[in-house]
Formats: structure tokens, C-alpha cells, sequence
């Protein structure tokens, strides 16, 4: 299934998605409504949540730092026609490249260098977890959806084991590593907000928003000017004719897992050099995941990526004010509306495209024959 | 020796407790995806229904009841599942890991708008569970050396869903290969054109293959918070649908072979469990991790075809239209 060629680009890339994301805020405020409370209010406490508070879109941009991340990696082997469901465990293991960097070298070597180390350590860590499925589809014909899902879980025991086994600070209960030294990290930005004389609320916000906003541009250079950004969507569109303009697909998919496994890896970047300035468990969150929703919904283009991510963002830290305003709606109904979100925008992405072009043939005929 | 046969006995013991829940949607997978129909969303569906089961029990006091709200449950998940990506030709990936996520979302937020217990229902009594069955003659049989105790340990003393479980693999293995609603489904994944041109519904087959795997996963979702526990805890699925998955993938989307990866699963996992903290000669300690792991990384090695090449059905994960 694709776009539909009988209806205009604008409602079936404009109109149509509004409207699957418009259907899904409706069944979650209807749950809302079961539960007894009033969708309108839960709404109106989110936005206000998202944007309101002091210090509030900060935290919204921060969360929106790892979706566009995670997104760009989904996208990215969406248009290779590949379906990467290990965001999670290649952010989760682009963490573990960071820790490592930062725990050999920050006794030795200036902030500055640990730091930018530290970043490649996350991208070649998470590529590297992205590049065993990617290799495993390419030559051994191994599905990469199962594979990744399979490596989502390795990474999880691999890290609980490393976490609490080995690289745990001695003499520490909970299963984190000391602190990183304290040159190393990437700086919030409300405090470099201070430096320039800005009065500005405490939010996790760090530079890592800025690296995200300079990988979409990026991304965007990769996929529509280059040339292996054309023999990916080439990929994407029909594997037998990819082979027969000689492209290479099976390298070709190993670099696209290795670069979608880098982009995830970079949440570890936001999290631990920005926030934790740790490594600890569990700090993935399910970035991962939602970074499916992120991609289907931005439809695999940065631009939408990054609107995409902004509703998420605004949609995780709206979640947390639910807790305080609410006592029977909780955070977790973030994770109800982006199951919805999933279902209606990936899934019946196209349900609304037959009445859509019923009604438009009705009124102003065949579009392409106009 | 004796102790090591204690040993033995109490692993197999929670080998099948382990394994059941496994079995239930590793079954389920088969049919979904003999069919053609890629599931992922078993774990959802279990979760859903082991929800579903727990506190529509809670509220009537019958476990029969929890039972068939948490089959209805899981095949009302299975006919969105269907509506996504049969009737709107939607990707099947998607859809299910949409169902995994709603399963999770929904069920915290429910549970802690019914009850209040931070997503968990209320403890169940014990007259409000499926609790284990003593098998007859069990007091003569246990004077029986090694059978006798395996009978008593083992094959006796679980609840009737266990039981179930067994019954369920030869179910599926009969429909599967020897009736000819099984002949068709298994033409469905490979070939709907065939099918098709033979007269017969790919649209209803595909549909009829994803409510039984939802009947299946129900069963599951029941085991884990009716039988086998005494109510739901947030989560409490944790994975067990991508390691059925994986049991499915292992047993090579054939029934029999798949109770034995979902016995073998099981059975790494209750080692891990008895092996955390203690010494093997020669190796030391065996990170409980290093258990948890083993399913998934057996899976990977199996599918990357170096023991035995996994083949899916033919057809799996494509929308099936009909031409013109």
C-alpha cells in the first residue's frame, strides 16, 4: 500500500494523517471518559504540563531530543524497507559506549575530548548493535523485525549483567556507575543560558537538542542528496530493480542498520552526557519504541520527524502533570495514546484513503485526469 | 544421588509452569502465522486478557467467568489486529506492536482507575482460582521408585490449564495438518492465490486462524493471573509473548516442535532461577542473565540458519488483494 495517486498530495500527506491522528486523540478521550474523568480537562492539564510551567518546555525539548533520534533511526530503515524494531536495545548499548569511554578516560584526558568521545562511543556501539541484524538479513536471509526484537532482549541482559556485575561503582546498592568526572558532559542549557546573562528555568534541556537538530539536517542531505541516500530509497521501492541498476543490497542494508543503530545510540548521548552523567539501568524508557510512532507518524521525513517528536515530547511531559492533577488517570496513559497513535497512523494508516477519494471524485473528479 | 534426583524433579516441576503460558501462545502463533499473518501482539494479548481475566473474576467470584471475559478480551484484540491488516491491508508488525503497546498503557490505566492498587487487581482467594488438581492414586504411586515420584511431583498437581496447555499442542497439530479447514489455512500462508481461485475466502480463512490464536492467547493471559497467580501485576506478561515468539520461530512454525523449544525455554529459565549463587565445578557461578538470554540468542543462531534453516510461510506478512 502507498499514497494514493487519485487524491492531491495535500490531503493524502496533509489531511489524511491530521485526521488518523485527530481519530486516535478521540478513542483516548473516550477511555478517559470511561474512567469517569473529563477528556477536556486531561487535555487542557497536559498542554499546560507540556508548556506552561516554568522550565516545562525545556523538559518538553528533552524528550523531544530522543524521539527525533530514535525516529530518525526508524525512518531511516524504513526506506530501505526495513523494519528496525531495535531502537531500544541500540540506544541501550550506545549507552554502554558512552559509560565505557567516560569511565577509561576521564581520570586521563581533558572534558572536552572524553566528551566527543564519548559521543562516537554511543554511535559506533549502537551501529555495531545495529549491524549484527542488519548482516544476519543481508547474508543469511534472517527476518529483521524477529532479529531485532530477538537483540532488543540480548542488549537488556547483557547490560542488567555488565550493570550489576561488573561496572557497578564498589560498594554501591542500586546498579549504576560512579559518576562521570565532572569536565565530562554535555551542558544544560539553561545554564549556558546564564553565561550569556538569560534568565532561564531548570530543565534537562542540554546541547544534545542542538546534535539532534544538526542529524536531521543531515539526515535529510543523506537520504535526497546522495547518492547512496538514492540507492537506499531505490532499495526501498523495489529490491529487483535495485539489483538490477547494480546496486549492492546487501551492503547497502548492513550501512543503513549501522547508521539507524548509530542515530539511537545517540539517546544515550541526551541521557547520561546531558542528564545522568552515569550509566544506569534502564535509562531507555521505551525511547526506542516510541520511536516507531515518531517515524510512521513524520512519515519517514525530518521535518515531520521533528513535529512528531515535539508531540511526543509534549505528550511524555504533559503525562507526568496527570499524576498531580489526577487521582485515576496516570502518566501510563501516555503509553495508551501511543499504542492508539501506532494503530491509526502505522496500521490503518490508509483506512481513511477509499472515503477520501470517494468524496473527492464526487465533487472535483479524477485528479489526475483533471 | 538422591538429592540430585530431588534436584531434577523440582526443575521439571517449574519447567511446566514456566512453560505453559508459552505453549498457549506459541500455539497461537502458529495459527496466526501459518495463515499469514505475522503476530507480534501475542504479548499484548495475553497481557490484555490476564487483565481481563483477573478482574472480571474479582468482580463475579467465578474463575470460569474470568476465563471466557479474558477469551473474548483477547480475540476482540485479534479482530483489530484483523481489521488493521486484513481488511485494511495495514502492516502486520505495526499493528501488533500497536497492540503490545495499547495492552500495556491500557491495563496500568484501568486497573488503577477500577481499583486504585497502583495497576494492580485485588489478591484472588483461593475458590477463585483454577487451583492445582491431584491426580487418583497418588498415595499407592508414590511408593513407586523414580515413576512413581515423577508422577506425583511433575505430571500430577498442576492446574487444569496446564493440562490444557498439552491438549492445545495436539489441537493444533490436528486442525493443522489433518482436517481440511488446516489444509486450507496452511494454503493461505502460502499461496492465497490458490486459494482463492479455488473459491474459497482468504479474508474469512485469515480471520477465523487470528481468533483462534486470540482463544489461545486468552487461555495464556487466564494461566498467568487466575491459575497460576492470584491476580495482576502491572507488566506481569514481561516478555513471555516475544519468547513464545521465539518458541514458535525455534519449533519451525510446526506444533510439536514447538512444545519442546517452549519446554526447552522454560527449562533455562528454572535453571537460571536454581543455578543464581551457586558454584559449578569448572565453570563458577552462571549469570542468571547469561539463562535469559539463551532463548533469544538460540533463536538468532536457529533463524541465521546454522542449525537448520527456519523457512516461514510463504506468504507471511503480505496483504493479500485480489487482482483487478
Amino acid at each position: 500500500m502507498s499514497d494514493s495517486n487519485i487524491i492531491p498530495k495535500w490531503l493524502s500527506v496533509g489531511v489524511i494523517p491530521l485526521m488518523n491522528l485527530f481519530l486516535a486523540f478521540c478513542v483516548s478521550g473516550l477511555f478517559i471518559f470511561f474512567i469517569g474523568e473529563n477528556p477536556f480537562r486531561a487535555i487542557f492539564v497536559m498542554i499546560k504540563g507540556a508548556f506552561y510551567y516554568p522550565g516545562a518546555i525545556g523538559y518538553t525539548l528533552y524528550y523531544t531530543t530522543n524521539f527525533i533520534f530514535t525516529g530518525l533511526a526508524v525512518a531511516l530503515a524504513f526506506h530501505a524497507r526495513l523494519f528496525n524494531i531495535g531502537g531500544e536495545g541500540q540506544a541501550y548499548v550506545g549507552g554502554l559506549g558512552v559509560g565505557l569511554v567516560c569511565l577509561i578516560f576521564d581520570q586521563h584526558v581533558v572534558g572536552f575530548l572524553v566528551t566527543i568521545l564519548a559521543i562516537l562511543g554511543s554511535v559506533i556501539f549502537g551501529a555495531i548493535w545495529g549491524i549484527i541484524p542488519g548482516y544476519l538479513q543481508a547474508k543469511r536471509g534472517s527476518h529483521i523485525v524477529i532479529t531485532t526484537i530477538m537483540f532488543n532482549f540480548i542488549a537488556a541482559a547483557l547490560m542488567v549483567y555488565l550493570l550489576v556485575n561488573v561496572i557497578i561503582e564498589p560498594g554501591q546498592m542500586s546498579p549504576e556507575t560512579r559518576d562521570f568526572a565532572s569536565g565530562v558532559g554535555l551542558v544544560q542549557i539553561h545554564i549556558l543560558a546564564k553565561y550569556l546573562g538569560l534568565e532561564m528555568a531548570m530543565s534537562p534541556l542540554n546541547l544534545s537538542f542542538i546534535v539532534a537538530l544538526i542529524v536531521s539536517v543531515g539526515f535529510w542531505f543523506l537520504v535526497w542528496r546522495t547518492k547512496f541516500g538514492y540507492e537506499v530509497r531505490s532499495l526501498g521501492h523495489s529490491e529487483t530493480a535495485a539489483i538490477y541498476a547494480g546496486i549492492k543490497v546487501s551492503s547497502t542494508i548492513i550501512i543503513v542498520m549501522a547508521i539507524s543503530g548509530g542515530l539511537a545510540g545517540l539517546v544515550a548521548i541526551n541521557e547520561l552526557l546531558g542528564v545522568h552523567n552515569k550509566l544506569l539501568l534502564g535509562f531507555t524508557a521505551g525511547y526506542g519504541f516510541t520511536g516507531i510512532a515518531v517515524a510512521l507518524m513524520g512519515r519517514n521525513h525530518p521535518v515531520g520527524i521533528f513535529l512528531a517528536s515535539l508531540l511526543f515530547g509534549a505528550l511524555y511531559q504533559g503525562g507526568t502533570e496527570l499524576d498531580f492533577e489526577f487521582s485515576s488517570i496516570t502518566r501510563e496513559m501516555v503509553l495508551l495514546i501511543q499504542g492508539l497513535i501506532i494503530l491509526f497512523s502505522g496500521a490503518l494508516a490508509y483506512m481513511l484513503n477509499p472515503l477520501m477519494e470517494r468524496i473527492y471524485i464526487k465533487y472535483y473528479g479524477n485528479y489526475n485526469n483533471a | 544421588m538422591l538429592e540430585s534426583f530431588q534436584i531434577i524433579i523440582s526443575l521439571l516441576d517449574s519447567t511446566i509452569r514456566i512453560a505453559t503460558p508459552l505453549i498457549f501462545c506459541a500455539m497461537a502463533g502458529i495459527f496466526s502465522e501459518r495463515s499469514g499473518i505475522i503476530d507480534i501482539g501475542l504479548e499484548g494479548k495475553m497481557l490484555l486478557s490476564a487483565f481481563v481475566a483477573a478482574t472480571a473474576t474479582f468482580l463475579t467470584g467465578s474463575p470460569i467467568f474470568g476465563l471466557f471475559a479474558a477469551i473474548l478480551m483477547s480475540c476482540s484484540a485479534s479482530l483489530i489486529h484483523g481489521f488493521a491488516c486484513i481488511t485494511n491491508k495495514g502492516d502486520q508488525v505495526i499493528s501488533g506492536l500497536a497492540i503490545n503497546i495499547l495492552a500495556s498503557g491500557l491495563t496500568i490505566t484501568l486497573g488503577i482507575a477500577l481499583f486504585s492498587r497502583g495497576g494492580q487487581t485485588p489478591p484472588l482467594a483461593s475458590e477463585q482460582r483454577f487451583m492445582p488438581i491431584d491426580f487418583p492414586f497418588l498415595d499407592q504411586l508414590s511408593f513407586v521408585p523414580v515413576f512413581g515420584e515423577l508422577f506425583v511431583e511433575v505430571i500430577s498437581g498442576h492446574n487444569i490449564l496446564v493440562y490444557l496447555s498439552v491438549l492445545a499442542v495436539f489441537f493444533t497439530y490436528y486442525v493443522i495438518f489433518k482436517t481440511r479447514f488446516g489444509l486450507r489455512l496452511r494454503a493461505v500462508g502460502e499461496k492465497p492465490e490458490a486459494v482463492d481461485t479455488a473459491g474459497i475466502s482468504v479474508i474469512k480463512m485469515r480471520y477465523q486462524s487470528i481468533l483462534i490464536a486470540g482463544m489461545l492467547c486468552g487461555l495464556a493471559g487466564a494461566y498467568l493471573s487466575i491459575a497460576h497467580g492470584a491476580g495482576f501485576g502491572r507488566e506481569m506478561s514481561a516478555g513471555k509473548g516475544y519468547i513464545a515468539l521465539a518458541a514458535m520461530i525455534f519449533g519451525k512454525w510446526n506444533p510439536i516442535p514447538t512444545l519442546f523449544a517452549c519446554l526447552l525455554f522454560g527449562f533455562l529459565e528454572a535453571l537460571g532461577v536454581r543455578l543464581e549463587g551457586v558454584e559449578l565445578i569448572w565453570i563458577g557461578e552462571v549469570p542468571v542473565q547469561v539463562m535469559q538470554a539463551l532463548p533469544y540468542v538460540l533463536t538468532v543462531v536457529l533463524l541465521a540458519g546454522f542449525i537448520g534453516k527456519a523457512r516461514a510461510p510463504g506468504a507471511i506478512g503480505v496483504p493479500y488483494s485480489k487482482e483487478g
